[in-house]
């Protein structure tokens, strides 16, 4: 048997005390298409941005075609015919598609647009790709741009091909599109590896599948001899049991209620697709799904961030019995409506706190406004910053250092002690964990509980199911923008919710 | 009407330059407002090359030595302006707004003081760059028009057909481009950003440099009469009117170049109506850049990284 | 950093420093300072072939020689500062207005029309209250006007609000030759209708007014409700849509403040100062406002430190232009040469040079 295109040995990459990837060993042959699966943070793009020379392992072994190599920069992954899609496009906006495509390329040939515009054509038109060379980029729709990165790898000749999460931003008839290409380009020779969290997609494309679990590696199965079942549960794994204080709710009531809302971004693929559900006060209602499908904008929609396009978001005031409907209002008049809704944004330095600032005035974002001086009162935020710090254990040389210096756990509190000050009735968190070293954490989900007894309505947006399934009382899963489903946390089981995660639009028949 | 039309387009000429080097450089990223110190200092060194240079040869001056001394002097003096702007915005990271106005500060000032050394008559060295051809006089209108112009006037335009092939007809072009718009890109592509950055900017100060030295040669005849940094923000605001274009800048700067004389020919203007005139470049850039951030349109806007750092996150 | 080559070599890495203790700060600026001043001395040197001392002792006399000479100091710092401040509020913001020159100079022509056209017809006080009336709103208006158009259709601040310098600078030649009779183009200045002169020094009541000024400027940015929201969204404008502050808003009446100071400005020069008017009234200060304001990183206290050293090189240099006769020029120069050292200077304070091995530290 011949050797494989590239194979990796015993890779391992850590990240200061973090492990990224542990010990992974995989292989692609020529004419194969491989796909790699995972949940969020399972280390799937770090191993592939070892391959494609962003990060270099601290251990392991790289082979192509049999033969070990180093490589240390994206020039030299070029060098060995290795090209990386990233999910990301790097593309500049007024330029055409040819001359995005041959930017930075030193050829000796003459520089003749339109020749290269023709060997574009000619390597769209092998593969079946669907692309105008002279189009501006910014005319263009994602699966052009998309296109374009393609073609930019196959043009400067690379056999193996690495696509992140290539479907993540297409439409199901541009991801079948994309298919179609790719299954050409396998038959022509290349090795393709893709990066993917959507089951059906796997089965669909792949002749084998990777999967990978929290950076490790768990193995390799031929598609044709698996299953959707067999899969999840070698993404998912066990359940492991966290001992997660879970009190059982009281005293619920309808809160907030989403209906049918509908969100299309610019250009033109749908964020939210008729999103609808009630969060109940005193409970905590998780949100699972694969990162981008949707959590951030129907958050931000809620929180007044987001124009959607139709559906309605009522709040059932406790105090006055009214029923609001917050509806294309800004937070600030969502705030003059009388409602309590506190908001964890995922971006906490770029969005919940300005990072130049210190603790009392990030504590004034929420607070400045009260009264009618025109002058800032510093003392009420200052003796929160007090409370905060020694209540949450904030570790920080002062109230008034900035709060970027802080760690990421002490950020973190900062912000959710902050939002909870307000005495919310609605509580929304995105990934409030994220990064967060283990006593951090608990003390968050602590946090949550004690806002739960005391009947405040909250939304958990949460990646890791462990976590979910011990915390929530209800969860809601989300794929592709559509709620896939509402299920019980005390009786769901990890591979039902890792299913409906990986469940999008595309495959409802 | 002939004269106004000869007029406009010796003074255009000077804003060609000017923009023709501003354009170079923010199609790198880089917002130089150090533009008006950079032609005020290339000026005074060609100016002063040109006085040294007439003072060791005696009467017995080389004429084309004479044009290629001034020349080259006011390139290079111009040049080293820009490579102290992207020493200061480049390598040591400082804003880019602030470095170029302090860079117009010191440019004024050298300027003057090589000046004040030089004296400010260099009617000697102007006839050097004011000769046009000989049969110019023999062709009526068309000659007066097209060929009375001395060297620097086509210099002018050949530098800007030249930027302006070289920018869209390029590969570096393309890279230096890529390197305003967006610079992460540029970098991912293997285009080593800082260096596009540094060149670009020091030949395009070199080239504003030499508006400086038409101003001065052509224009006024070898008179230094006054300060010529008001020509610099003319030339920046001519780079918006002409949306970044070299080949568009040689129609702009003559329509420039005629706006800002229109007052002395147009009969019928008072004294102080003039004054007004001379306001229109100014209010015409600023309805175009009004314009185009209105219509939004990607074709027509500034480089998109225009004044912003760029600075490889380290791993 | 050029990290693509494959060898295990040594390199040097600019790490961004996590924190500067206040003294190395200052100790850092001082060394800038004190560098730039050597290094003029050197370059005045070299020009005159003079002992350096002789240099510094004719500077420091053109400083503080004579009493008139302090009272004049004074006076240009107040004056840059005054500008400085005014130029503040906007690049907290992020909006980089550079018609600080042209807001000035309205300013000033709004009040030599006023001293024109109604001085001798009604009381002194009352002229005096519409002086400042009508030099604060040609200040906002034209500071405004790009504001709108950022605000609404992000129109580019910084090449609009230089073109607006050289619109009033036309406005001012065009008054001159309309409304100077003699047409010489040469207002005669008209001191009877200017500001009051306090204990016998005409500057005194220009500088009060600045002192006042920088206070009340350290306290709106530091302790009002405006400007938090000023710093919040200078600092993020998602974080501003979070907590819902509208952003148009707050650029346009940060604006008019901006716009309101520099009207000020321009009345302190002609009000206060010169009585009269001519293109050259701001003389640039617009922009060396704008390095202050920089340099001392938006704070008024540091804008007074800040600003005295750069009028105080001023009118050092001056003083040995005319001391060695050496051209006016060179006051530019040197201002030029201490500007690159303190623009330079922030680089060591926000970075340090590290030696790495090949890419591979830990920060």
């Amino acid at each position: 048997m011949a050797a494989a295109a590239i194979e990796l040995k015993n890779i391992t990459k850590t990240f200061g005390s973090i492990v990224a990837n542990r010990d992974v060993n995989l292989s692609v042959n020529r004419g194969e298409i491989l796909s790699i699966l995972g949940e969020n943070g399972s280390g799937k793009t770090t191993l592939m941005n070892m391959i494609s020379g962003i990060y270099f392992p601290d251990s392991g072994q790289i082979f192509i075609d049999g033969k070990e190599v180093v490589i240390r920069s994206p020039k030299d992954a070029f060098d060995h015919k290795i090209g990386m899609i990233h999910q990301h496009f790097k593309l500049v906006d007024v330029f055409s598609a040819t001359e995005n495509i041959i930017l930075g390329l030193k050829g000796k040939d003459k520089y003749n647009i339109k020749e290269s515009a023709k060997k574009v054509e000619e390597i769209s038109h092998k593969y079946g790709f669907d692309i105008d060379p002279n189009k501006m980029i910014h005319e263009m729709s994602v699966s052009e741009k998309q296109t374009v990165e393609i073609i930019k790898v196959l043009y400067r000749g690379a056999d193996i091909l690495i696509l992140d999460e290539p479907t993540a931003v297409l439409t199901p008839q541009e991801t079948e599109k994309l298919f179609k290409v790719l299954r050409r380009m396998r038959d022509d020779g290349k090795s393709i590896i893709i990066i993917t969290h959507k089951l059906h997609e796997v089965l669909s494309l792949s002749d084998r599948v990777s999967v990978l679990r929290k950076g490790e590696y768990v193995g390799t199965v031929e598609t044709a001899s698996t299953s959707e079942a067999e899969l999840t549960e070698m993404m998912v794994g066990k359940k492991i049991s966290l001992n997660i204080h879970r009190s059982e709710p009281k005293d619920c009531e309808d809160r907030l209620t989403v209906e049918n809302i509908n969100c299309v971004s610019r250009e033109g693929v749908k964020l939210l697709n008729s999103v609808s559900f009630t969060a109940k006060s005193g409970e905590i209602l998780g949100i699972a799904g694969i990162a981008g499908s949707g959590q951030r904008e129907l958050l931000e929609a809620i929180a007044g961030l987001q124009h959607i396009d139709s559906g309605k978001i009522l709040y059932n005031n406790p105090k006055t019995g009214t029923q609001d409907n917050l509806r294309d209002k800004t937070p600030l008049q969502i705030r003059e409506l009388g409602v309590r809704l506190s908001f964890v944004p995922e971006d906490r330095l770029g969005m919940g706190l300005v990072g130049n600032m210190g603790i009392t005035d990030n504590m004034m974002l929420r607070s400045y406004r009260k009264g009618r001086s025109v002058f800032l009162e510093r003392k009420e935020p200052h003796d929160l910053a007090e409370k905060i710090i020694s209540d949450l254990e904030v570790v920080t040389p002062g109230t008034e250092t900035p709060v970027r210096r802080l760690s990421g756990g002490n950020v973190q509190k900062v912000l959710v002690g902050r939002e909870i000050a307000a005495a919310p009735t609605v509580l929304m968190a995105a990934y409030p964990v994220r990064g967060l070293d283990i006593n951090s954490s608990y003390l968050i989900y602590n946090l949550l509980n004690e806002q739960k007894e005391r009947g405040v309505a909250v939304i958990f947006v949460g990646e890791d199911l462990d976590v979910l399934l011990e915390l929530c009382d209800r969860i809601l899963v989300i794929g592709s923008g559509s709620v896939t489903g509402i299920v019980d946390a005390r009786t769901t089981t990890k591979e039902e919710i890792g299913l409906l995660m990986t469940k999008g639009k595309g495959e409802e028949k | 009407m002939l004269a106004f039309l000869v007029s406009a387009i010796r003074l255009g000429m000077v804003f060609l330059f000017g923009s023709t080097g501003e354009i170079l450089t923010e199609k790198s990223g880089h917002l130089n407002l150090g533009t008006p110190g950079v032609m005020c200092v290339g000026a005074s060194c060609g100016c002063f090359a040109e006085y040294l240079y007439l003072k060791s040869v005696g009467p017995f001056a080389s004429p084309v030595l004479a044009i290629l001394v001034a020349v080259v002097a006011t390139f290079a003096g111009a040049a080293l302006m820009g490579l102290l702007f992207s020493f200061l915005t480049v390598t040591l990271r400082a804003n880019q707004n602030v470095t170029g106005l302090a860079l117009t500060t010191l440019g004024i000032g050298i300027s003057d003081y090589m000046i004040a050394k030089a004296g400010t008559s260099f009617g000697r060295a102007s006839k050097y760059f004011t000769a046009s051809f000989p049969f110019a006089d023999d062709l009526g209108w068309f000659g007066e028009l097209f060929l009375s112009h001395g060297v620097m006037i086509y210099l002018a335009i050949i530098v800007a057909l030249v930027c302006s092939f070289v920018l869209s007809k390029t590969r570096v072009g393309l890279n230096l481009r890529a390197v305003g718009e967006n610079p992460a890109t540029a970098d991912a592509a293997g285009i080593n950003v800082s260096r596009y950055r540094y060149i670009a900017t020091c030949i395009g100060s070199g080239i504003s440099g030499l508006g400086g030295l038409t101003f001065i040669m052509d224009y006024l005849n070898g008179n230094w009469e006054y300060c010529i940094d008001a020509f610099g923000w003319l030339s920046i605001a001519l780079v918006i009117f002409t949306v970044w274009k070299p080949n568009l800048a040689i129609l702009g700067s003559i329509i420039f170049g005629a706006l800002y004389i229109a007052s002395s020919y147009i009969t019928g203007v008072s004294f102080a109506g003039k004054e007004l005139f001379k306001m229109l470049p100014y209010i015409v850039t600023v309805i175009v850049l009004i314009i185009t951030s209105m219509r939004n349109k990607k074709k027509n806007q500034p480089p998109e990284s225009l004044g912003l750092p760029y600075f490889r996150e380290e791993r | 950093m050029e990290n693509t080559k494959n060898k295990k070599s040594f390199s040097f890495h600019i790490v961004k420093r996590e924190q500067t203790v206040w003294y190395k700060g200052l100790a850092i600026r001082a060394a800038a300072v004190l560098l730039a001043l050597v290094v003029s001395g050197i370059v005045i040197t070299l020009l005159t072939d003079k002992d350096p001392l002789a240099v510094y002792k004719s500077m420091w006399s053109g400083a503080f020689g004579m009493d008139i000479r302090i009272w004049s100091l004074f006076q240009d710092v107040a004056i840059l500062l005054c500008i400085s401040l005014a130029v503040t509020p906007a690049f907290k913001m992020k909006f980089w207005n550079i018609g600080a020159e042209g807001q000035v100079l309205i300013g000033g022509l709004a009040t030599v029309s006023v001293m024109m056209f109604l001085g001798g017809k009604i009381p002194l006080p009352l002229l005096l209250i519409i002086m400042v009336v009508a030099s604060i709103l040609a200040g906002i208006i034209w500071a405004v006007i790009p504001a709108i158009f950022k605000a609404y259709w992000n129109t580019n601040e910084t090449l609009f609000t230089l073109m607006m310098n050289y619109v009033a600078i036309q406005l001012v030649s065009y008054f001159l030759k309309v409304f100077v009779k003699t047409g010489s183009g040469v207002l005669f200045p008209m001191p009877e209708f200017g500001f009051p002169v306090l204990f016998n020094q005409p500057y005194l009541l220009n500088i009060i007014i600045v002192v006042a000024l920088t206070v009340a400027v350290y306290i709106y940015l530091k302790y009002t409700k405006q400007g938090y929201e000023i710093s919040v969204v200078g600092e993020s404008q998602n974080t501003a849509n979070y907590i819902g502050i509208n952003v148009k808003k707050v650029v346009i009446r940060t604006l008019i403040v901006s716009g309101a100071l520099c009207g000020i400005a321009g009345l302190l020069l002609v009000g206060g100062t010169n009585h009269t008017i001519n293109t050259e009234t701001a003389g640039g200060r617009g922009f060396t406002a704008i390095m202050v304001s920089w340099l001392a990183k938006f704070n008024p206290f540091f804008m007074v430190v800040t600003s005295f050293i750069i009028v105080f090189l001023q009118k050092g240099a001056q003083q040995v232009s005319t001391d060695f006769r050496l051209p006016q020029a060179i006051s530019d120069i040197v201002t030029g040469i201490i500007l690159f050292f303190i623009i330079g200077c922030e680089f060591f304070l926000n970075y340090k040079i590290v030696k790495s091995q090949n890419g591979k530290e830990n920060d």
